[in-house]
């Protein structure tokens, strides 16, 4: 199911300044990362689907619904994690969350109820009746996705809910989206100026940089695997390019590894052979897959 | 911090029961801003001042009542006591104000109400709502204790009651027009800053600052001038309007009554409209 399209979105600023660009693209349900660096236009893009923005140019549609028109609807069924600090200090996680469900329009009992569900989900038990400003970061960010996740929306827009979480938190929190978005049947759009942690738990990816699309596509996609194998050695890395390329092998080096092109599975053994006839220790010898990251450090599969 | 997926984990529930809209949460908000006003479902420490002011306010009326009891004349009317008790009303919107408005600016918490239907007008009405309620209770529960005792200490039997009645409906609606006024200026001056102790200072500074300018200009020796010189501070403008509306406060108004009923109602006006255009523009953040 297609969730979200838009058609050649455009949005200038005031200023003169192009925060996004004629972006089209179209994405499936599941969890969605949304990756550029900083000001590339990844919060615009998250504000315009809110509909607290409207569109300088081309269109948009969440669920099939305009949130520039419909922007109730649109709203009703997404929630929202913003990046910044958004928690008043001075009440309780569950009182603000049950707040928040009846902002959403949820009736008193039942945002009371919804309210304690979802900071269950989000991992917080008793410690939610305590004040929000004895809370530590990763509390804190658990009690903005619970109050996204309060009036459970289809739509989860998550604006960098990792940001000043230790390693340990990040974890944490990205399993706890891959849940989010795999059993508990929610799409989710997580922000992220860091490639590495979404690639791990998206489906499908939309990198934007400088407002234009870098590239749109399922990660599965994204990371095939190559025709390349990569050969890594103990030592002796020079004797064996020169024997490989004796052998007929075309290899270029890539720091400790060496890269050969896999013409036919041919090429495994005369690798094989030509370790062993040095008598060399073989560390790695493996078909390399495309990493996400090289979409940012060399722009040839931009299809914009 | 506990791990997810202990025993009692029955997985996630989708919700298919109503949503409001957004007169709902507008009501929502309402009573949630009431209830913070006076302190509730909030730390002991945002309780005290509150509950001091509405506090003596009581005491006052208590005593009012009292002494009207006993020496059968009335020592305070209604319209009186809302002027009476003017520096307390500055005191207690220079605190709830900011807990209504600064709090949320402060926390950052906006974006989280308008990424939901919520609209910036329906967060302002909701907001002056609010406090107009909590100061109109903060002068109508004093003046119905006032009431109370005037009425069981009657000697007029049913029609004593019924004058009674009689001076407490416009002293209620006087109380009304104030609380529409200093809600709409404190409100306004504290969704400027996200800071409680400068919004709260704003507050009073707007109320206070103004009311040497009323001095001056009563002192001129222009009579126009000591008639208009009420229109220079809210506490002031406030009494004129009584004494417009046909109250007993001894100021010399001449023909300008009407004036100050304009300024009065451009001002409540004009404070909701800014107040409007500024959450317009927070609200597109």
């Amino acid at each position: 199911m297609t969730i979200i399209v838009t058609d050649g979105l455009t949005k200038t600023y005031g200023g003169g300044v192009t925060a996004l660009a004629d972006l089209t693209v179209a994405v499936d349900a599941g969890v969605i990362g949304l990756v550029g660096a900083n000001g590339a236009g990844k919060s615009t893009f998250i504000k315009i689907m809110l509909g607290l923005l409207a569109p300088s140019g081309g269109s948009v549609r969440v669920f099939n619904l305009d949130p520039v028109t419909q922007t109730d609807q649109v709203r009703a069924r997404v929630g929202y994690m913003p990046e910044n600090d958004c928690l008043p200090p001075d009440v309780s996680a569950a009182e603000f969350v049950t707040h928040l469900g009846r902002m959403s329009g949820l009736p008193k009992t039942t945002a009371r109820e919804r309210a304690s569900e979802a900071l269950r989900h989000v991992g917080l038990y008793e410690e939610r009746y305590r004040q929000i400003g004895g809370y530590s970061t990763g509390m804190k960010q658990r009690v903005k996705l619970a109050q996204a996740l309060v009036h459970d929306p289809d739509l989860l827009l998550l604006d960098e809910p990792t940001n000043g979480l230790d390693p340990a938190g990040r974890d944490a929190m990205l399993s706890l989206i891959h849940r989010i978005g795999n059993e508990f049947g929610i799409s989710v759009v997580v922000c992220s100026h860091l490639l590495g942690e979404v690639e791990r738990i998206c489906d499908s990816l939309i990198a934007i940089e400088g407002g234009r699309l870098l590239r749109a596509d399922r990660i599965s996609s994204m990371t095939e695997a190559s025709d390349i194998l990569a050969v890594e050695v103990a030592d002796g890395t020079d004797e064996l390019a020169a024997a490989l390329e004796q052998r007929g092998l075309v290899v270029t080096r890539d720091g400790r590894m060496l890269l050969v092109p896999l013409e036919s599975d041919e090429a495994y053994d005369r690798i094989l052979h030509a370790v062993t006839d040095l008598d060399l220790n073989l560390h790695r010898l493996d078909q390399r897959r495309h990493r996400v990251a090289e979409l940012f450090t060399t722009k040839e599969t931009a299809d914009v | 911090m506990s791990e997810a997926g202990v025993i009692h984990d029955i997985g996630y529930q989708r919700y298919e029961g109503p949503r409001l809209g957004r007169f709902a949460m507008q009501q929502a908000l309402y009573v949630h801003g009431l209830r913070a006003a006076f302190g509730l479902g909030r730390s002991a420490k945002a309780k005290i001042f509150p509950w001091l002011v509405f506090g003596i306010m009581l005491l006052v009326a208590v005593i009012a009542a009292a002494v009207r009891s006993v020496i059968g004349e009335t020592i305070l009317t209604y319209t009186q006591f809302t002027v009476q008790m003017n520096f307390l009303i500055i005191f207690f919107a220079a605190i709830v104000a900011p807990q209504l408005v600064s709090r949320d600016l402060r926390a950052g918490t906006l974006p989280l109400y308008f990424s939901r239907p919520l609209r910036a007008a329906d967060y302002v009405i909701a907001k002056y709502a609010a406090m107009v309620s909590a100061v109109w209770l903060l002068l109508g529960v004093p003046q119905f204790i006032m009431f109370l005792g005037g009425a069981f200490t009657t000697k007029d039997g049913f029609k004593g009651v019924w004058n009674e009645l009689g001076d407490l409906l416009p002293g209620w609606g006087f109380s009304l027009l104030c609380a529409l006024m200093f809600a709409g200026i404190s409100l306004l001056v504290a969704s400027l800053t996200g800071k409680q102790a400068f919004a709260a200072g704003g507050i009073v500074a707007v109320f206070l600052v103004t009311t040497p300018i009323v001095g001056v200009l009563s002192s001129l020796p222009s009579t126009t001038a000591n008639q208009l010189a009420f229109l220079a501070s809210p506490p002031f403008l406030l009494i004129a309007v009584g004494q417009w509306m046909g109250g007993d406060f001894e100021i010399e108004l001449g023909r300008f009554g009407p004036v100050y009923g304009i300024e009065a109602v451009s001002l409540i006006v004009a404070c909701l409209l800014i107040l409007l255009a500024r959450y317009r523009k927070v609200a597109s953040l």
